[in-house]
Parts: C-alpha cells; structure tokens; sequence
C-alpha cells in the first residue's frame, strides 16, 4: 500500500521499493533528492536565516508538515477519541490537554522485553499498566492497534542555542527540543560550555535560565570542564550535590583553548570518581591537529576539506585509546563522546573487552552519513557537514558503528546537534579552522537508527529502545524514571510506526538550520504519536509543544549502572609495600641536580592531591592475571655475599633482608 | 693470555655459514679485518692462522644495537665503561655496540657526541656507533641533528615520551622532531611511556608510603607504555616518519606494534635481552639490593608470561630487533633510591647474555631457526642502521666480525663469572644452552677456548648514513603519492556572520617554542580513497580576498558555483 502512495509522492527512481534499498544498507552514497553538487537544497532558505520571528508559532508551518506521509489515510492507524463526543483530534483549537490518557492495545517495548498491554497515565507519570485497567471515565483514550509503544527517546548529546564567539546556534532550546519531540526523543541532555576562566556554576545558572524559559520536553545537563585548578574542583562538588550534575566533559582538542594536559585529565579523573560522576571525553588530539591545520593552510587547501584533512581519524584513535588508559589508571569510569570513525571505535571495543567501564556514543552523522562530502564543490553544504571529530571519508563507516551499536560494543547515541546556519559558517570562509562546528541531527536520530539498525536486522525493537533510550537512562542515573516503560515511570512514550517512509529535508525539517546534512535520504520507521509529561505532543502530523514547559532533571551520583564495577574493583586495589629491612650498606654520593623522574607535580595547583590522599585508594587490576605480593623464589635465601666490591670506600654493600 | 697472536690473516674452515637467509657449509678467509674470500678449496697464502670449525656454525657477530657503556648520572658514573661493557659483548658474541649520547638537556647535542667519541675510541674493544638522544628541542638542536646526521655519521636519534620536565617532549615537539627527521632520512627511536601520568602515579604511591622498588613497576604500569607506543606510532603516521620503539617491555606494547605493522606502519619494536629474558615479579623481592637491580623503564612486566610472548613476537618478525640496554649500577649506586623508589637510578644488565638468551628462549625451543636468530641479533640492526651489508652478513667484502656458535654448550649465568663489573646479574642462576665459541672482531681472534682477548681501544666508531633502503623505500613511496589538493570552489559571497574573534578551539596556534619544521610530508597508507581532487584545479583563478558582507539586506545566502 505504501508503494503506491509513495509513487504519487515522490519523483524517486527506480521500481524498488525504498526500504528494500535500505536494506543492507549496502550503497555508499547517501541518497540525495535535491542537493546536487552545485546547488543548495530547492526551497531551503525560505523562511530560514534571520527570519526567526516567524517560526516559533508553529501554525503557519504546520500545513506543509514536516515528513511526507507515506500513510494510507482512509484507514487510521491510530485513534484517539475522547468520550466527551469529540470523535477526532486533529485540530490545534479543539485540542483537549488532559492530564490522563488512557493508551489501548499497545506492544509495549522495552529494552529487556515486549508485550501487549494497557497503559493508562496520569499527572504525568504511569499509574497502570496490565489488560482491562479500571480508569477514572473521560479520559482521553488512544487506540494503539497493536503498534509499538515504547519510552520516550533521549537526546544525551545536544549543544541548543550554543555561544561562540558572540554567534548562537540557530536552534534555541524551544527549537531545538521541537525537533527532537518531532522525531520521538522526549528529553536531551545539553552540554554547558563555561568559557575558560568563567565559573562553572554561573555558566550552569545561564543554562538553566536559558533552558527553562524555553525547553518543550525535560532536559538535564553535562557541564564540561574547559579548564583546571582547585576553584574548579569545588565547583565540580557543589554541581553534584547540589545541582543535579553527574558527568563532565574534558576536552583533549582545541589547543590553547579547552584542552587539558594529560596529567589535569588524571587529576580530572580521580575528582570525578570520588564525586561519582561520569567522565566524558572529546577524544582528539590537539597538539597534533593543531599542527596539521597549520600545515595544510600552508599548503593553501583554505576550504572544509581541509577540516577533515587536519582532523585524521587516527589522531581520534589515539586520544580514546590515551583517555581509556587514563581512566584505567584512576578507576574512573569514561564516556567518550561522538564516536565518528572505525577506528575510535575498535579501540572502545576493545577495551570493553579488557574490562574497562568505557561507553562509547556515536552520534547521529556518524551513524547516517560519512565525511566524502568535504569535498563537495558546494562550500555551503561542505561546510555544514564541519564537526569535530569529523565525519569519517570511509564511506563504510556509518555501516561499521552500527554494527558495533547492535552488538553492544557502543551503548548509547546522542545527536550531537549544534547547528549553525551558512552565513554563520561563511565566518571561516577563507580558513577552515575557524568554521563553527556542529552537525543537526537530533530530529532525525531514532529515525536514522531504524531505518539503518532495524530495518536491515542488524537489532531488534528492543535493542532500539536500549541504545535510544534506556542505556542513556542508566548511565546518567535516570533509570527507571526514564527510558523505561513501567508503574512510575515518567509519561515519556513514543507510539512508533516501523513502515512510515519519509524523505529527510531542510525545507520539511524542524531545525531552524538551512541545510540538512541528511538531505534527500529516506528512512523508514517514524513515531506516530509522541506523549511528553503525559501530554499529546505529536499526533497525526502535528506538533504542538509549550514552550518552556521542560523541566530540569537533577541526576544523582554513583550511577548503579556504571559505579557497581567501580566499588567493588576500589576495594581490590589497595596496595601494600613490601617490608623489608632498613638498607645499610654504601650508598653512592651524588650531585644535588634533581634527577629526571622527581615526582613532579603539574605547574598549577592539583586539586586532587588532598581527595586521593584522604579517599580510599583505588586502582584497576581487572587484567592482572597474577598476584602482586607473591613469594620469591629466593626470599628465605640469606643475602648474596657479594664477592665484586666496586671500591665502595665503606667496604663492602651489607643488604639487610628480612628474616 | 700472554701466548695469543694478533693474525691479520686467518682462515676459518669446515664451517656452516649462517646468514639471515640461507646457511650452507664454506671457508672463509680473512684479510686485514675483511672477509676476502668464502667458498671451498680457497687458494691462500701459507703459514695463516686457521681455526677449525669442525662442522659448526658460522655467523655474522651479534649487533648489540642499544647500550649505555659509561653513562654519567647525576656525578657518578654506569660501572661499565666502554672497555668493559665491549668486553662483556665480545665475551657473549657481540662485534659491535650501538651506544646512546645522551646530552643534558640545554647542552650541545654535538659535544656530547664528540665527548662520547673521545670516551669509546680510547675504550671500545668492538666497532661501535652512536646514537644521540634529542633531549630539548629548538631551532639549535635542529640545525645540530643536521650536521649530526650528514656530517657526524649519526641516523638515529631517540626523544623520550617519559621524565616528565626533564627529557620529555610534549605532542608538538614530538610532530615536529618526526616531520624534520621523516625529511632528513633519520631514524626516530623513542622511549615510550606516558611520563605525566607516571608523574601522577609515583606521587601517589610515595603518598600511601611505597617507597621500594615494586614502587618503580607500580607507577609504570604496561598500560603507559602501550599508551605512548600508540601515540608515537599516529605522530609517525602522520609525519611519514619511520619510528623505532626502543625497549619494548610489555606485551601490551608489542601488541600495538604488531597491529600496526600489520595496518602498514614503518615501526620496529626492540625487546631487550631483560624483556625476553626475566620478569618484574622480582621488584617484590625481599632483598632490596636484588629488587632494586631490576629497576629499569619501562619496567620488566610482573605478568611471568611475557618474555615467551615477546619471544613468540621476535620470532614472527613482529618485533625486529633486539638489544641489551645494558646500563649498570653498583648496588651503592642503586641505594641513592634506598628511601625512594623514584630516585633509584635505572638500567639492568644483558650485553653479555643477550645472544645466549634469545639462543635458549627461541631457537632451542623451535620458534625460530638459525637464520631468524641471526636476523634478529645482527642482520635487521646493520640493516636500519644503513651499515648492511658491511655488517651483519657473512659475505665477500663485509668485515670480519664473526663467531663460531656452539649450540649445546651449556652455562650458568652468574654474576660470580660475568663479565661485568655489576654486583647482580638479573639473569642469575639461568641456564643457557647455547655460546659463542669463537669470537673473530676485526678479523682477529678475540675468544677462543674460553680465553677472551681484548684490546681497549682498537674499537672502530662506524658512521652511519641517513635515508636506510630497510625503513625508507617505503618512506619514500608514500611521499610521492601525499600530495593533497584543494577542491576548487567559486568565492563564497553569500552574508557572512558577526563575531567577536576571540580565540577559539580550532585556531591552529603555534605551539609555545618555535617549530622550525615545515615540509608538508603525509602517511596515506591506510587511506582507501583518493585526496587528489580532480586535475584541472591548477589553472583556475584563486579566490580573490574575500569582501565580508555581514548580514546583507537581501537575506538570502547565495553560493556561487563554479563552472
């Protein structure tokens, strides 16, 4: 039925139907519609740039809706009636805001298991769910038709409204979190970006501020650390007992701007782990990329090829291999973000294998598209695709993270959505380095993974609902209340259609961006009907958020999920010296020049000196295969009479051993 | 000893001569310290000295391609000089030494060469060559490993990833040494380990009161050392550079190697006779003067399983070469450290038993042949160190550094009976099968019927030229296909954004010193699609400097497209 439909619709080649193409996801190409080399997308700057007055009211875009409906809409798939005789709710006006809502004959699924049930909500949360639930009369009942019901997607990767240098990312926290509710992700974590030498609670505080007076679904918050001394330390401990903060980012990229040394990350690293926090990682780098985009500017490549070009994926590997062997280090648990190569990958992967607590996120981009279209003679649409890392040139890539996504290797996927428009781009329009960064994606993320995960049978249902939603949940400590479909869980649910086609566009999209990096690609599988806080937020193609509305989620310490491996491998770690005898013999004279390996600690103050002297010592000796106090074999021999004296003027080395 | 004669001509007879790639039975006669002829029935002059080999095998002198002979630390000297370390070699097998210069950091790199020089030419028993140690970077030492490479007859200089604020180079320093010797034809060796997290490590164990030497092995975990492998392999890969990782002690670190050999990386991996040979289980040794004596970095691993493991790596051709790290303390040396692990001084034996040990580890237990073995001691050094095939091969021309392996003999390694002047013998109590029998350097009889006979002094130094065929072909190839195009585009006129130009993330700043390298070099091995943009990119105009409209009335962005 669909087939047919779809002909009507779209000029698209070929008698294949689209899904069938997808799957496999074999074609190395992303499947463009309108973006041709030379050309910017058809109808894309219509009511984009500078003209944000007239977005926020919805109303006006809601006629030529977002996702070209591929539905046969003479048999409803879903109905939502309301016993009051309004048979329908179609329209914005008429639109009854219920606090209870009664779902009927859904596949509820979660990521351990589905099956068919009712589910009825109130005052946002789920009260009952089970077959023939006694519910109060009136409320607001959808009929699911057996279709799959399940929670609520979580954006964890999401940079709204971002400063940077005096611009914004065109998507605000109200446009932003209107995508995101569109393609079925009922809350996001944001990234706080303190400016290096800016307080971090401040910073906190401005979010907050920004995200509260605008969000339309809950949000919680990452706060990264962009710079290291003791102020920060504190600052980091007040924002988890009592702001709600469990995970902060490091950078090792940016050069001279936010990046770390190694030894900050260390110190970085054990703060986190006495704070029971998570550490989040953007894995690149910076001395080295630093010193590729000077040479390639040298050699005058001044466009977004030069991006990619200064960025190489091994530059990636190797700063996730250097942050998992910090985190081993300090027994702290690490989540590298944006997860954008093969390579990347392989080495998380093989690190969970060792035994390392290592989350890996591959983003949106990385999972839907590669980096091939840096070199696209079009400078507008080469620059969008500018993120860092950067999007891989292997076009096999995006079919490798998600194999590694279905098979657990990578847990979590965030979008990483920080979108600038192409006159904020065209900033670095002679020099690449200075092109703001960010890719859009949170609309298009459940979606995307359907379409590329389960479409091709690579996951089951329930692995998507795990690496959307529930794994987030359990990492950021916000299991069960959300990423889980249960009795008291947040009403965050998602009524998901597997066979719904669209087409992904600029001009349909709800981004306030100009260019979409998925332009012209077709996924299959889209929500529905999405409920955030227990309200109707997307029915029948129309989206209808309340700004401001978004509550900020606090998220507790010592995440279950993460910190049961760490306590117990804190416990095992306690180090013991050897005892032994005082040395009596000679000792060599030597020159007062400090010798090379004094325990030097970093120039400015650490911070975590005083926590690691007063906390538990811990250490990481899952891989140690043998026990480090064992006997020697010559232990009980008496000392070794040296028979070579090498003119100790004392006489002879007298080594005391213990009996 | 007093009987010995010093022949210029000798004739070695009834041997199997042993090269890294076939072994078949010859004579071989010698001249003025040359081989000048190998075959059978050889016609030479009357009255030589002859050695009879009686059918036993005959192979290229070991290379010893990493020692420290009479390293100065901290106003005390290695107990090891040049004559005693060269004698410790010849007596195991070893022809010639590759020592480390190691320059105070702010000295001259080219007097510490020529202060080294005047210590092993007056010394040295063997041919020995130098390797010199970057341990600061600036324009100085740059224009010195110059002259050191085309004038000194030096090719491989080692930086250190560890001894954090002392010897250690940060990532940018590191990009840079690796850009200018990728272009000189130098080989990079590095000691890889991650010194800032050690820094941490060793102020928090000193902290919990370890103060002994399993402090040391505590405070360098394997996992540093593979770390810092993986990144100096990227930093080559990105420079085109070939690397050498020196001392490989981990099997995690010989892993890494391995992997990316196989992804097509120039590195080599260098496992020490003490890595291949003992392990690190000793630093929880009860006697501190034994525990200390195994202090070295990287450190011996504490799992007992690598030595087979970095033996398995050496035999698969993983691993290339191998050398001693021959550096050693007196036990009233060591005991500078008695109270503080980090100040113990660091180095472990292994010149003298380096060919016994990798004999007894990998021949006699059938994971390599004796080709391989030769390969491993001696051909694979003379060949990165451009020396091949004047050195580790047998072969017309070549010098006469040679002995006479005698597989079944079998020796107990003692500190009673070596060679060195150090108190303790990491290897002690090991059992060896496996010896040289004779030792011919120079062309002249130095061991025979367990009498060592050395000279100090007669020690050739033997300068090596940059761009060796064994790392740079391929060095070479890759440059050629790195060129990197732009992708012609039209001028971008669209509007263009406000900013306040702060400094922000992707500005490529220059790092804090001066970077005195320049040349675009690129490693596209891996790369399976090609950065050459279409060829018609030459003639077209280049983007006039760019006019910025910020915010233009008209709203719209309007990219011009070429064509």
């Amino acid at each position: 039925m669909s087939q047919e439909s779809r002909g009507a619709v779209m000029s698209t080649t070929g008698e294949v139907p689209a899904f069938f193409k997808n799957m496999g996801s074999g074609s190395p190409k992303p499947r463009q519609k309108f973006c041709g080399m030379f050309c910017p997308v058809e109808g894309s700057g219509d009511s984009k740039t500078l003209d944000f007055q007239s977005l926020p009211g919805g109303s006006k875009r809601s006629d030529e809706r977002v996702i070209d409906r591929q539905t046969d809409i003479s048999q409803p798939r879903v109905e939502i009636r309301e016993s009051r005789g309004k048979s329908a709710l179609q329209n914005l006006d008429d639109r009854v805001r219920s606090d209870r809502l009664l779902i009927k004959g859904a596949k509820i699924v979660n990521d351990d298991q589905s099956f068919c049930a009712d589910i009825y909500m109130e005052d946002g949360h789920i009260k009952q769910i089970g077959e023939n639930l006694i519910v109060p009369g009136g409320v607001k009942t959808i009929d699911a038709h057996g279709r799959m019901l399940m929670p609520g997607g979580i954006d964890v990767h999401t940079r709204f409204q971002m400063p940077d240098r005096g611009m914004t990312s065109v998507d605000d926290f109200y446009q932003g979190t209107r995508a995101a509710l569109a393609g079925g992700t009922t809350m996001i974590i944001d990234h706080v970006v303190p400016e290096p030498g800016a307080s971090l609670l401040s910073a906190f505080e401005q979010w907050r501020e920004w995200a509260d007076s605008k969000s339309c679904c809950d949000y919680s918050l990452h706060v990264d650390i962009t710079e290291w001394h003791k102020g920060v330390q504190e600052e980091m401990e007040a924002l988890v007992k009592d702001h709600g903060v469990n995970s902060f980012l490091v950078y090792l990229a940016y050069k001279d701007v936010f990046q770390l040394t190694d030894s900050q990350v260390y110190e970085v690293f054990s703060v986190i782990r006495d704070l029971g926090a998570i550490a989040q990682v953007h894995a690149e780098n910076g001395d080295i990329v630093a010193e590729e985009q000077r040479r390639i500017l040298e050699q005058g490549i001044s466009g977004p090829e030069g991006h990619v070009l200064s960025r190489p994926e091994e530059v990636e590997a190797e700063a996730v291999n250097r942050s998992v062997t910090v985190a081993n280090q300090t027994n702290c648990p690490l989540y590298i973000t944006k997860v954008m190569s093969k390579s990347a990958a392989d080495v998380i992967a093989q690190a969970r294998k060792k035994g390392t607590v290592v989350y890996g996120e591959p983003i949106t981009a990385s999972l839907g598209t590669d980096g091939s279209h840096y070199w696209s003679k079009n400078w507008a649409k080469a620059a969008a695709f500018i993120t860092s890392p950067p999007l891989s040139p292997d076009p096999t890539t995006p079919d490798y993270l998600n194999s590694l996504l279905s098979c657990g290797d990578l847990q979590v996927t965030g979008s990483a959505h920080c979108t600038f428009n192409t006159a904020q781009r065209a900033v670095g329009k002679d020099d690449f380095t200075l092109i703001p960064e960010g890719t859009n994606g949170t609309e298009e993320r459940m979606s995307l993974i359907w379409d590329k995960c389960v479409v091709t049978g690579k996951m089951d249902e329930n692995q998507f609902v795990a690496v959307t939603s529930t794994n987030a949940a359990k990492i950021f400590n916000l299991y069960p209340r959300k990423g889980r479909i249960a009795v008291g869980s947040d009403a965050d649910l998602v009524l998901w259609d597997p066979d719904v086609t669209k087409i992904i566009s600029a001009k349909s999209h709800n981004s306030n961006q100009e260019y979409n990096i998925f332009e012209g690609l077709e996924v299959r599988g889209a929500p529905l009907v999405v409920i955030s806080q227990g309200k109707i937020i997307l029915e029948e193609g129309s989206l209808h958020t309340t700004e401001g509305c978004g509550r900020f989620i606090g998220r507790k310490p010592f995440s279950d999920y993460v910190y049961k491996r760490i306590k117990a491998r804190s416990r095992l770690a306690e180090l013991r010296g050897v005892p032994r005898g005082l040395y009596d013999g000679p000792v060599c004279e030597v020159s007062v020049t400090p010798k090379t390996m004094t325990p030097a600690s970093s120039a400015k103050t650490s911070p975590a000196k005083q926590a690691a002297a007063g906390g538990q010592p811990v250490r990481n000796l899952h891989q140690s295969g043998f026990s480090l106090s064992g006997a020697q074999i010559d232990d009980n021999l008496p000392r070794r009479n040296t028979q070579r004296i090498v003119a100790p003027p004392g006489g002879r080395a007298n080594i005391t051993s213990l009996g | 000893v007093a009987g010995h004669l010093y022949y210029d001509r000798l004739l070695v007879k009834g041997g199997r001569i042993v090269n890294d790639d076939q072994s078949f039975y010859a004579d071989i006669y010698m001249e003025d310290g040359v081989i000048k002829q190998i075959g059978d029935n050889l016609i030479v002059p009357g009255g030589i000295k002859t050695v009879e080999a009686n059918g036993k095998m005959v192979i290229p002198g070991g290379i010893d391609i990493h020692t420290h002979f009479q390293m100065p630390y901290r106003g005390t000297t290695t107990v090891d000089d040049f004559s005693q370390g060269s004698k410790a070699a010849l007596a195991g097998g070893t022809t010639m030494i590759v020592d480390h210069v190691i320059p105070e950091p702010g000295s001259s790199l080219i007097e510490a060469f020529e202060q080294w020089r005047n210590w092993a030419d007056e010394k040295t028993c063997c041919d020995y060559s130098l390797h010199v140690d970057i341990t600061h970077w600036n324009d100085r030492v740059k224009q010195e490993v110059d002259i050191l490479l085309k004038e000194k007859g030096v090719n491989s200089f080692q930086v250190y990833m560890a001894y954090k604020d002392f010897y250690q180079m940060s990532n940018s320093e590191l990009y840079e040494i690796f850009t200018f010797l990728g272009e000189m034809g130098g080989i990079v060796q590095v000691h890889a380990e991650n010194g800032e997290i050690i820094a941490e490590e060793q102020a928090r164990m000193l902290e919990m009161g370890i103060t002994g030497p399993e402090g040391h092995v505590l405070s360098r975990p394997e996992e540093l050392e593979a770390e810092a492998v993986f990144r100096a392999i990227t930093i080559a890969s990105q420079t085109n550079c070939p690397l050498y990782v020196t001392r490989v002690m981990s099997k995690s670190a010989a892993d890494i190697i391995s992997q990316a050999r196989k992804k097509g990386n120039v590195v080599f991996g260098e496992p020490i006779t003490a890595s291949l040979g003992t392990d690190g289980t000793h630093y929880w040794s009860k006697n501190w003067a034994k525990a200390a004596s195994f202090v070295t970095s990287p450190p011996l691993s504490p799992d007992p399983t690598t030595p087979d493991y970095l033996n398995t790596l050496l035999a698969s051709g993983d691993l290339n070469i191998t050398g001693s790290a021959h550096c050693t303390f007196s036990v009233a040396q060591k005991a500078i450290g008695k109270d503080d692990f980090t100040q113990i001084p660091e180095g472990v034996n292994g010149v003298e038993e380096r060919m016994s040990l990798i004999w007894e580890k990998a021949v006699t237990t059938g994971k390599m042949d004796e080709n391989m073995f030769v390969a491993v001691t001696s051909t694979n050094a003379a060949k990165i160190l451009n020396l091949y095939p004047r050195k580790g091969r047998l072969a017309v021309g070549s010098d006469a550094d040679l002995v006479i392996w005698d597989p079944d003999t079998v020796r107990t390694v003692t500190a009673k009976t070596h060679n060195s002047a150090a108190e303790y013998n990491v290897f002690e109590g090991m059992e060896l099968r496996g010896g040289p029998s004779v030792v011919i350097c120079q062309g002249k009889l130095v061991l025979e019927d367990g009498g060592l006979h050395v000279t100090p002094g007669v020690g050739r130094f033997i300068p090596c030229t940059p761009f060796p065929d064994y790392a740079y072909k391929r060095v070479k190839a890759r440059k050629q296909l790195a060129v990197l195009r732009a992708v012609p585009r039209g001028m971008y006129d669209g509007p263009v954004s406000d900013f306040s130009p702060l400094s922000r993330g992707g500005t490529p700043s220059a790092s804090a010193r001066t970077s005195p390298t320049k040349q675009p070099v690129r490693n596209l091995h891996h790369s399976a699609f090609s950065l050459a943009g279409p060829p018609t990119t030459e003639d077209l105009p280049i983007r006039p400097a760019g006019r910025r409209i910020v915010v233009p009335p008209g709203g719209r962005s309007n990219i011009t497209s070429l064509s």
